[in-house]
């Protein structure tokens, strides 16, 4: 393993994305970051500019006004960034599927391979994203 | 051999190296204590240097319209000078070395890694950046007046002296200023501007992660926005020792003891800083200007007269 790819583990700095999802999965997201979870135990900070982020965390199911505006954060967003997928919706649309609202799920709206983990859950436990994210 | 020497002293020790070392240390510390406070465990020893390094192996996007020149150029400015300042102070600690005048050119490289923020903040064409650079320059309005006024008080005590070293020494023979009434005040007024060089809540106006989004850092992205993070960290060594060394003592005679003393007065400030930044919240700009321009102000002057009629009639406490 090299060094990029072990210092992008030791300290993934995530941003949060929310495409359309009911709040359920991102107040998960921030119970991450409280006393209990702590994820800064492992190098992850939330940070508040896309440019600095090095892992998006996705929650909900990428509507036709969200899939566009996730697309440009992801342009905007200095590589490496890994994408992260979090709860049923962002995995595979969950029960949104077939909707006339839904584009298409996350990993195809993105490139292929961007999406490295997949949280399922609705919403995911706290313990599950931390797995995800290490 | 005397470039030599100077360029040991730059890059090695005190310089570049030895503060980048120190200076994650101290950011560790910094990022640890905000834990424990928050009831959480915080991050691992090697953090700082985890974060550099991704940092380093990142792309750095520029944002279109933006000026290259002064996008890359400003990260280094601000670099240079916190090296510069680190490496005057250090040298005049450990080795007694300096030149006439070198506590005025430590107080304009301080200025230095803000003015890096500004530049870079404008340069990067962004309307948030452009908010939290113009923050950062009613800032520094603001606590320069009271900083300068307080760093006046060492040098009246000593007798007109502007040679850090010259204050090193008089410190050694007659005890540290901060010993003094106006001492103590002026060193409070400096912990309070050393807040805002540092860019700390209260004073974090300018990089007001949950209004600005990172304010004037927001568009800097990879080794650009590392060079600032290493910035902040070399600043978080250079500041504190340079407010030991002017007015708590410095090292007290480089003996065992002095040292050891040197240290725990740095750590002190330290962790003082980190308590005041994790007990506040931010304050409105116009707040922070009219704090430094008000209260600090004025206790800024009373230490002065203090300190000039201390010195004119002899009177050791004053």
């Amino acid at each position: 393993m090299g060094v990029t790819v072990k210092a992008l583990m030791k300290s993934p700095w995530v941003f949060h994305v929310s495409a359309g999802g009911c709040n359920g999965c991102d107040i998960e997201v921030l119970d991450c970051l409280t006393p209990r979870f702590d994820i800064e135990r492992f190098g992850a900070v939330l940070v508040g500019s896309v440019r600095h982020a090095d892992a998006l965390l996705v929650t909900g199911a990428m509507n036709r006004k969200s899939a566009y505006r996730l697309k440009e954060l992801y342009r905007q967003a200095a590589k490496p960034c890994l994408v992260i997928a979090i709860g049923a919706c962002a995995c595979g649309q969950g029960i949104f599927r077939g909707s006339y609202a839904m584009v298409q799920p996350l990993d195809e709206l993105l490139p292929p391979g961007v999406v490295t983990a997949y949280i399922p859950g609705c919403p995911p436990k706290p313990e599950a994203m931390i797995a995800g994210l290490g | 051999m005397k470039i030599l020497t100077d360029l040991w002293a730059f890059l090695i020790f005190p310089g570049f190296v030895f503060m980048a070392v120190l200076g994650m240390l101290v950011s560790w510390i910094d990022r640890k204590v905000t834990a424990r406070v928050q009831y959480r465990v915080g991050p691992p020893l090697l953090q700082p240097l985890w974060d550099l390094l991704k940092l380093l192996g990142k792309e750095t996007v520029v944002p279109r319209g933006a000026s290259r020149l002064a996008f890359f150029g400003a990260p280094l400015i601000g670099l240079a000078g916190a090296v510069f300042v680190g490496t005057m102070v250090g040298v005049a600690m450990f080795f007694g070395e300096g030149f006439y005048g070198d506590l005025i050119v430590a107080i304009y490289m301080l200025v230095l890694p803000s003015l890096a923020i500004i530049m870079g903040g404008i340069a990067s064409k962004n309307p948030l950046a452009s908010v939290g650079a113009s923050r950062e320059m009613k800032l520094i309005v603001g606590y320069e007046l009271p900083f300068i006024l307080a760093l006046l008080v060492p040098v009246i005590q000593s007798g007109g002296q502007l040679r850090l070293t010259g204050l090193l020494e008089h410190q050694y023979a007659n005890g540290s200023f901060a010993a003094s009434i106006s001492g103590v005040i002026a060193l409070v007024v400096v912990i309070l501007c050393m807040q805002a060089k540092m860019g700390l809540v209260p004073f974090d106006q300018a990089e007001a992660e949950t209004e600005l989004t990172g304010g004037a850092l927001i568009e800097y992205s990879g080794p650009a926005l590392a060079i600032y993070k290493l910035t902040k960290m070399l600043m978080f060594y250079a500041v504190p020792m340079f407010v030991v060394a002017v007015l708590w003592g410095g090292f007290g005679g480089l003996t065992a003891w002095g040292i050891a003393l040197g240290v725990v007065k740095y750590l002190v400030l330290v962790v003082l800083m980190t308590l005041i930044r994790n007990t506040n919240p931010r304050l409105r700009i116009e707040h922070a200007v009219k704090f430094f321009w008000g209260v600090v102000s004025v206790l800024a002057v009373c230490s002065v007269v203090l300190a000039a009629i201390g010195t004119y009639l002899g009177i050791e406490w004053m």
